[in-house]
């Protein structure tokens, strides 16, 4: 569906480095009062590895990834994230600063499970806001690569579309499209598909695949367990704000050691 | 009543040259610095900071709980005694632009607010800070919510500014009344001056309209 251009925009993770952690996360702890939203999670991501956070609703899935994007900023716990240049570390036990949290930013990109493309910009607009007014790069180079990334996505035509004239699966594309021109050493995905129409869950599925395959390293959190299986190095099953399974995603859901996660395993693939 | 149309075609002039050298500019360089001000007071009642959102509830209180004639009052004949001589145009200005920022201030906020959460969070992870995603990504969609209760405020500064009249400011009403005053034929000239008002306020309208179907232009209809 997407025709892809060689390694015009291939991910910014070179081959040599491969197996390093992009990413490694010690005792993320997260509470809203005396609710305990995540306690002491563990994560290690190796650069060009897909991890997929799955788990019930209320699992705190959704909160790990959103601190790594500083969206949510945990009670205590450390987030590494290796970069360009000297390695990032936080750590939320003491007081972490704007600019730590901004740094942060910098290094990973998210995709939105409701895609919150820019409403008021066009198809192009939305994908070189980024490069432009944050990492002051210039316009006709960052259009140009935009221009690719959009063809790479098949969607080359609506550059200057608004979002509202676009379907949900084009705009999570687009979403996604916005993510990669950020260059980032991690990329972020929200529930990606769980907005979307059925028979618009493939086309993006399939583009998320194909970064995986380029090796752009990820985090997913998805209820598309078959997805998961596929594109995922390794699986972790949450539930209840801690992590109750992890492993290589075919032993995870295959053949799951906790009940817990036999459970909800069975119930994804089966009753729905 | 036989109709004075000597009186009504002389009067127009001193009317609509009223409206062109005071009602227009007042209410321009009132709207203008009141939206500026509006917008600073917003962004304070959006302040998590206690004292910087409460000092903005409070000005927002005080100009809507009394009437602006009492506010322009106030400015130009209250001031003085404390030392502050104020001509009637800079009184004016003044009076009606703290109005306009108390009002306008209430509408800019809620407009804010009506913009997504992910807005915001769509700005972060592009790299965004606060004050840029407010600025590329929330105000201009605050703005097309914001249009059409700003134009209202907009319509009805342009007839308050009536009311300078009474702090001596020589503008369209102004100019109605001594005509009247002196003629006596004060249906005539009122009759007048709510004409051109109206027409002020027709020109308005169609330029909100204008407004609103290109801030539209990306939204689904």
């Amino acid at each position: 569906m997407s025709p892809t251009d060689g390694a015009a925009h291939a991910a910014p993770q070179a081959a040599a480095s491969q197996g390093r952690p992009v990413l490694s996360v010690r005792n993320l702890a997260k509470a809203f009062g005396s609710n305990v939203v995540l306690r002491d999670i563990d994560l290690d991501v190796r650069r060009g590895n897909v991890v997929a956070l799955i788990g019930p609703s209320g699992s705190g899935k959704t909160t790990v990834l959103r601190s790594l994007n500083g969206l949510e900023t945990p009670d205590a716990g450390t987030v590494t994230v290796a970069g360009p240049g000297t390695e990032l570390a936080l750590d939320f036990s003491a007081k972490v600063s704007k600019k730590e949290i901004s740094d942060l930013r910098d290094r990973s990109a998210m995709v939105f499970q409701h895609y919150n493309l820019f409403p008021h910009m066009t198809v192009l607009q939305n994908v070189i806001e980024g490069p432009v007014q944050v990492q002051k790069r210039k316009r006709a180079e960052a259009v140009a690569e935009a221009e690719k990334l959009l063809a790479r996505v098949g969607l080359a035509d609506k550059r200057d579309a608004y979002p509202f004239e676009l379907s949900g699966g084009q705009q999570q594309r687009v979403g996604i499209v916005r993510a990669l021109a950020l260059k980032p050493q991690l990329l972020l995905f929200d529930e990606p598909t769980s907005a979307l129409d059925p028979e618009l869950v493939g086309d993006v599925l399939g583009v998320i695949q194909e970064l995986a395959d380029e090796g752009w390293t990820m985090v997913i959190v998805t209820h598309e367990l078959a997805f998961a299986r596929q594109v995922a190095d390794e699986v972790i099953f949450m539930d209840g704000g801690v992590v109750v399974e992890r492993g290589p995603a075919a032993e995870v859901l295959r053949a799951p050691r906790q009940e817990r996660t036999r459970q909800f395993v069975r119930r994804l693939l089966h009753e729905f | 009543m036989p109709l004075n149309w000597d009186l009504i075609w002389s009067s127009f002039g001193p009317i609509v040259t009223g409206a062109v050298t005071g009602t227009i500019p007042l209410t321009l360089a009132s709207f203008a610095i009141g939206l500026a001000l509006a917008l600073l007071v917003a962004l304070m009642r959006l302040s998590r900071n206690a004292v910087v959102s409460g000092l903005a509830r409070f000005y927002v209180s005080v100009i809507r709980g009394t009437p602006l004639l009492v506010q322009l009052f106030v400015i130009f004949y209250g001031l003085p005694s404390l030392g502050v001589k104020l001509d009637p145009w800079p009184s004016a200005i003044i009076a009606f632009s703290l109005n306009i920022g108390g009002y306008a201030a209430e509408v800019i906020r809620a407009a804010i607010l009506s913009v997504p959460k992910g807005q915001w969070e769509a700005g972060h992870t592009i790299g965004m800070s606060r004050a840029q995603s407010l600025r590329r990504i929330i105000l201009p969609q605050a703005a097309r919510v914001s249009v059409p209760p700003l134009s209202n405020t907009f319509i009805s500064l342009v007839k308050d500014t009536s009311l300078a009249s009474l702090i001596l400011v020589t503008e369209l009403f102004r100019n109605a009344q001594q005509i009247a005053a002196f003629s006596q034929e004060f249906m005539v000239l009122y009759l007048e001056a709510a004409l051109v008002y109206w027409i002020i306020c027709l020109a308005l309208s169609s330029g909100q309209s204008v407004l609103e179907r290109r801030l539209d232009r990306y939204v689904a209809h």
